[in-house]
Order: C-alpha cells, then structure tokens, then sequence
C-alpha cells in the first residue's frame, strides 16, 4: 500500500527546520512514543510540551493552546495509532477551524511501541482525506523527504484553517531520545517561553 | 445527549435564575474560554458563551477532548472550563493523567442524571461512577444541591483550580436541574 517512506527523524528535522525563530517561533505538542522522542530528538526547545501518555490528547492541547494564542503557530507532532484514537478530535479541530494550527501525523502504519502491530491506516483508513472530510482547510501526504521539504515551506505560509499533514514514515525505531520527563518543569518552561510567570 | 426539551421563549424567560449566576461567575473568575458535549443542563450556560464575543466556545465530540483542550488553553494563557453530563465524566478518564501529571488547573462542571427522579436506568451506572472514578484520579470533588449554591461553588472551585493549582469538578445534582420531563 505504501508506495514510499522517509526515515522519521530526518522529516521531523526538516519540518522543524521551518518553525521559525524569536516571537514567530511555533509552538509544537509532541503526543506519547515516538513523535515525543523525535521532537526531542530534533532539538529540545522551551516551546516544546511533550506528552508522555494521555493517549489522543496532542492534537487537542495544540488547538487549547492555538486558541489561547491565536497570533502564533502551533503544532501537534503525532502518530498515527494516536490520531486514530481521537478520530473526533479532527471533527472539533475542523469545526474550530483555527488557521494557526497544524496537525502533523507521523504515520508507520503500527503501532511501533507496542510490537509494530499494524494500524488502521495499514488497512485502508486515510487521515488526511479524514482531516479533509472533517473541513480541514488544508490536508496532504508526503512519501518522500522533498514532499516532506515542501510540507516544511508550507508550514511557514499563512493558512485559511486548520491543516493536517501525514508523514508517510518507515518502521524503524531509532533510538529514544527522551526529553525532561518532568511535566510541571516542561509546562512552566513552556508558559515562561509566553511570558507567564511560574504561580 | 442533545435532548433538551425544546422551550418556548416564554419558558426561557421563566428559566431558573442560576445559569446566569454561575456564567457571571466564570466570568469573574476569568474564564473566557469554554467546551463542552451539549447537556440540557448546560443549555443556557452554552448559549450564554457561544454569544459572548468576547469568549471561545468549543463544541467536543467527546469529553475527554475537552480535558486534553482546557490544558492547552491554560498552557497558553486561557482559563478555559469543560461541561458535560455525568455520563461523560467516564470518557475523561486517563485524559486526566495530563493535568495530574502536569499539575495544572482543571476546571470541570458536571450536570448529574441517574440520581434523582431518573427515568432511564442505563444512566445510573456512571451516575453513581461519577464521584469515585473523578477522585480517583485525583479530582476534587463538590456537589451542589440548591440553586442558591451554584455561583458562590462556582467561584471558589474556579479559584482553587487556578489559584490553588487543583483540578476540581462542580457537580451540579439531578435534584437542582429537576428530572427530565418528556
């Protein structure tokens, strides 16, 4: 079914390449396993909250804190077997219809911390055309790392809404490169990056 | 679970005083920033945030999206608070790991069937899950049974979920909203 993958952190790193720098740098939410090692992996930052469990809960932080923040750019860094958990939670996406928000889903079609048991979107569920059929604004499937390097110019143009982009990536599980597990240390950081001060 | 009762305007008009009470007391306590999965106990407080300008209002297609939301709200500066029914209160689950584990605020109010006048038995079992299964994961928990409590509870939850740092849900009980009438 898949026709080509790229290696997930050489996308990752491409992606993050373009989140931008000072006020205009993007927020991004890591959901649990391997996109929350991967975003680690490409560079830890202040402007990082990654998520070590809550299954399904990424994407819905990020659009809490696209809301909350309307005048930067978020985004989620999920996996499929994540996304398919909260399948609704792109019919609240698409319906709030934030233009600062991307969903950006790392897809191996496994569940690859668990024993690479296949996903749904091994078996026919596309989320993109999910994303799209939930009126996502824009929605796309990269298979190769110069699909992934125009998803990254994208990510720094304007938006008419809420987008999903899904990473066709392969089934290799590098090794974990795990961020502060601290998770009150990782939203105080987070917050200090907006200019709260800790309470 | 969008079963209220269709009203007359005439029937709004005569509608119980606390549902303006307790928005103005989210207002108060800076909450501009609202979910929910529609419950007719929640009618008017939905319909009061989804005509303020000055609010963000998130309809949810389940409840624990509302729970993972209301984080990333306050992880970018929003006070935000999720509504649902008792029945929902279940889906939230493990999405609770998230303010526990991060410590962060959480404000939830919960309109209770399954307790008092209930007609339908499938909403009994979570109804009586509600309390212990919040608590046990490490949710605070208050009941408000009269109308006249539902503001003051309101604004001293509010404070002590952003304030004191608690996650807390309001239960708004099954004899305060009434039985539901078909």
């Amino acid at each position: 079914m898949v026709s080509g993958t790229v290696e997930r952190r050489a996308a990752v790193a491409a992606l993050m390449a373009h989140r931008g720098e000072g006020e205009a740098r993007a927020l991004v939410i890591s959901g649990l396993g391997s996109p929350t090692w991967d975003l680690n992996a490409a560079g830890d930052d202040p402007a990082n909250f990654y998520l070590w469990g809550a299954m399904g809960g990424a994407a819905m932080v990020a659009l809490g804190v696209a809301q909350a923040q309307p005048s930067r750019r978020v985004m989620a860094l999920t996996g499929d077997g994540e996304q398919l958990m909260a399948l609704g939670a792109l019919a609240t996406i698409g319906a709030a219809g934030p233009a600062n928000l991307t969903v950006l889903v790392l897809d191996n079609e496994r569940y690859g911390e668990t024993g690479a048991q296949p996903s749904h979107t091994g078996r026919g569920t596309e989320l993109a055309a999910v994303a799209a059929a939930c009126g996502f604004a824009e929605t796309e499937v990269a298979r190769s790392l110069a699909e992934v390097e125009a998803l990254g110019a994208r990510l720094a143009a304007p938006a008419q809404g809420p987008r999903l982009f899904v990473v066709k990536i392969g089934a290799e599980t590098p090794p974990r490169s795990m961020p502060a597990r601290d998770a009150p240390w990782l939203k105080s950081r987070f917050r200090a990056r907006l200019g709260f001060e800790p309470g | 679970m969008n079963d209220a009762a269709p009203m007359s305007a005439g029937a709004q008009a005569a509608g119980p005083a606390w549902p303006a009470e307790l928005y103005e007391a989210l207002r108060e306590a800076g909450v501009r920033h609202a979910s929910y999965v529609p419950d007719a106990g929640h009618a008017e407080l939905i319909r009061r945030f989804q005509s303020d300008p000055e609010a963000v209002e998130v309809m949810l297609s389940t409840e624990e999206e509302g729970v993972a939301l209301a984080c990333g709200a306050w992880l970018g500066g929003m006070r935000s608070v999720v509504l649902m029914q008792s029945s929902g209160v279940g889906n939230c689950i493990n999405m609770l790991s998230l303010p526990a584990q991060a410590r962060m605020p959480l404000l939830m109010i919960v309109t209770m069937r399954g307790e008092w006048g209930e007609f339908n038995p499938w909403q009994v079992p979570m109804s009586q899950a509600v309390q212990p299964s919040l608590e046990a994961m490490g949710v605070r928990v208050v009941r408000v049974e009269s109308a006249a409590d539902v503001a003051p509870t309101v604004a001293q939850a509010a404070a002590m979920a952003f304030g004191g740092d608690q996650r807390i849900a309001v239960l708004l009980s099954q004899r305060l909203l009434g039985a539901k009438a078909w």
